[in-house]
């Protein structure tokens, strides 16, 4: 195990070494402590390693995240492991707004709450939370899917495209062209998956989930849409 | 009937025969004007500037003998590995999928070939671009459409975009016709669909979080890259001294006359500033952090000729940028091509749906038979010599003002012939002092 203390040796230093890890290493388990919420913790890894934050993060912490499986034990700031392109982040607490923003790849799963557009713009990224998640949350999401063991916030999956959307819990309201769904067998195995992935199977069953998605009736331009835009 | 003469025909300058024909398009379609480019109406430009040249107080440089140096260093001011251009003219970001594949290709070979940096655009970065530009600058914009950390890496400088001077405030538009399999794969989006960019970056809001997504990339990039950052000529005081705040290296300015791939004629042609007023508002804010010429400014929106060029860096901007122009080096809108542009109901040089995916030049489409008739060798051989001439051009205007660099061209090198002009650039009114509310009366 790998210990930096990021309060007495820096965010440049912690990073450097983390870019440093090229293909193979030695070096596969990391421990960064003392991160006091600073920001772009571990933010552009490309390593198969594993890396444990010891409180909570700031800004963007596993930003661009690749192949790494990124552990924080505490809090996460806003845009945790934005534009992800593999891997794996997992949160204990909450995480801030745009948890997953724009996330290509990997699984991003929260044990605590989301905060508003998580998931955000999603192209790609597997995304659990075991709690609520907040207003806006999977605006324009692309492709990828989203599980939330709680309640989702107001307009979800507003100008959806076409990433899959499971709540267990109420939604407040449903964002323009975002609409229920019916659960079929290949949703209720990939939740079951997700959940399993998620560490979150003990807490919840995929038939407990409702699915939403795409009416796919913004794609092209018409007029008569014009109040829904 | 009656021997008085009748009042003659007489049209309404309000409802001019364009208007009247907007109108009744609209009433038929239901669907507001699209199309690409930049403003077209007659807006305050730098063809409202004049040189002075030299005189007695002034000694000109010899044309042919006295060396007049056009390069530029970009993103001096943060970066481990800043940027060198031969020539102050850079080509504004244009996307692979609002252009086709050889387009892009072309702009690199031209630009590289001519000593200077392109640009991607909203789609991500392609292998065309890439491996044809010596200096390459990957656009980071709200969709991220393509965004990778392998790209970042790759790139030679990174330019955050706020907005741009087409439509500062607005997202951008890739219509379905555009979206095949290549740009659909690029953008993780379905073949067809019209493509949508958010107006907003996804994952920060104002000035203090940009300085912090600023502090990611530069961190996943190893603090070597230059960071520009693009705005919209819409308060540019204002927005230049928050992009120094926010960490920039450089910054982007592109007026109204800035060309978009694809909005609404009403967005165009009714928000935003002409570069004109935008420029000498950005510097003013440069000098007073004490940052110009530590931060650079490059900017864009109409820049044409050799003397726009210079009238640009004498108002202080360090480099310009040129989209437009650069596309019709290539061979948009070329009378040549007159009887195809008359079959899509148009003319050369009138020509604005770029947005439809059908231009007969090959260049704003992604249809593979129309890109394949766009030579990108030949294409970036017109760019070059575009580009050598437009520098020889402002070349020629700098010696004559007795400069020996390009950014030794300054305000005082200029006068104004309308009093919009001297009022925007702050420079006075042909024959006069005055300098419209600057200095008083005349």
């Amino acid at each position: 195990m790998q210990t930096f203390d990021l309060s007495k040796d820096g965010l440049r230093a912690l990073n450097s070494s983390l870019h440093a890890l090229k293909g193979q290493t030695n070096m596969t388990a990391w421990e960064v402590i003392n991160p006091k919420g600073a920001h772009a913790i571990a933010a552009g890894v490309d390593a198969p390693v594993e890396i444990t934050v010891r409180g909570s993060t700031g800004y963007y912490c596993a930003g661009m995240n690749k192949q790494a499986s990124i552990f924080i034990k505490g809090s996460a700031g806003p845009g945790v492991a934005e534009n992800m392109m593999s891997g794996k982040v997992v949160i204990d607490g909450d995480a801030s707004q745009y948890a997953g923003a724009t996330g290509r790849g990997g699984l991003l799963v929260i044990k605590g709450n989301a905060s508003s557009r998580c998931g955000i713009s999603m192209k790609g990224i597997e995304i659990v939370v075991h709690g609520n998640i907040g207003h806006m949350s999977c605006f324009m999401a692309q492709s990828g899917s989203v599980v939330v063991l709680g309640d989702a916030g107001e307009a979800l999956g507003d100008s959806l495209y076409e990433a899959r959307l499971f709540v267990r819990g109420k939604v407040k309201s449903l964002g323009a062209d975002c609409i229920e769904k019916e659960m079929r067998p290949e949703h209720y195995a990939l939740v079951e998956d997700l959940l399993r992935r998620g560490e979150a199977d003990h807490k919840a069953k995929p038939e407990q989930f409702r699915r939403y998605g795409s009416a796919r009736k913004l794609y092209n331009f018409n007029i008569d849409n014009a109040a829904a835009y | 009937m009656s021997d008085f003469p009748h009042t003659p025909p007489k049209m309404s300058w309000t409802f001019s025969n364009d208007v009247n024909a907007e109108i009744r398009r609209a009433a038929a379609t239901g669907i507001y004007d699209i199309r690409g480019g930049g403003s077209k109406r007659r807006l305050p430009h730098f063809d409202d500037l004049l040189f002075l040249g030299a005189s007695i107080s002034r000694y000109p440089l010899e044309g042919y003998r006295e060396k007049c140096a056009t390069d530029v260093w970009l993103g001096t001011r943060f970066a481990k590995n800043p940027i060198h251009l031969d020539i102050p003219i850079t080509i504004a970001g244009m996307s692979f999928g609002a252009l086709s594949g050889p387009a892009k290709e072309a702009l690199g070979r031209g630009a590289s070939a001519a000593g200077t940096s392109t640009t991607t655009g909203d789609g991500g970065m392609t292998e065309e671009e890439r491996g044809h530009s010596k200096s390459l600058v990957y656009q980071y914009l709200p969709s991220r459409y393509g965004m990778n950390p392998d790209d970042l890496r790759r790139a030679d400088a990174i330019e955050v975009v706020v907005g741009q001077g087409a439509k500062p405030g607005g997202g951008g538009m890739l219509l379905g016709q555009k979206i095949s399999d290549r740009v659909a794969n690029m953008r993780n989006l379905p073949k067809g669909i019209d493509q949508r960019s958010a107006c907003r970056h996804p994952d920060w809001t104002g000035p203090d979080d940009l300085e912090i997504k600023i502090l990611e990339i530069r961190e996943i990039t190893n603090w070597e890259k230059p960071i520009y950052i693009k705005i919209g000529g819409a308060r540019p005081y204002y927005d230049t001294a928050l992009a120094v705040k926010a960490g920039a290296d450089v910054v982007v300015l592109d007026g109204m006359q800035g060309g978009t791939a694809a909005t609404q004629d009403v967005f165009i042609e009714n928000v935003g500033m002409p570069i004109l007023a935008c420029i000498p508002l950005a510097v003013k804010a440069l000098q007073d952090l004490g940052m110009h010429r530590k931060v650079q400014l490059i900017v864009s929106g109409g820049i044409r000729t050799g003397a726009d060029v210079a009238k640009a860096m004498a108002l202080g901007a360090d480099a310009v940028a040129i989209g437009t122009a650069a596309l019709i080096a290539l061979g948009d809108n070329d009378p040549a091509l007159e009887a195809e542009y008359n079959k899509l109901g148009t003319t050369a040089g009138a020509y604005d749906d770029w947005h439809e995916g059908r231009d007969p030049a090959g260049i704003t489409t992604q249809n593979p038979e129309l890109s394949a008739r766009f030579d990108p060798v030949l294409g970036g051989r017109r760019l070059k010599n575009y580009l050598k001439v437009m520098t020889l051009e402002a070349q020629t205007i700098a010696r004559a003002c007795g400069k020996n660099h390009l950014h030794n061209l300054e305000p005082e090198d200029l006068c104004a012939l309308t009093i919009e002009g001297a009022a925007m650039a702050g420079v006075p009114l042909a024959g006069t002092n005055w300098i419209p509310g600057r200095n008083g009366g005349f």
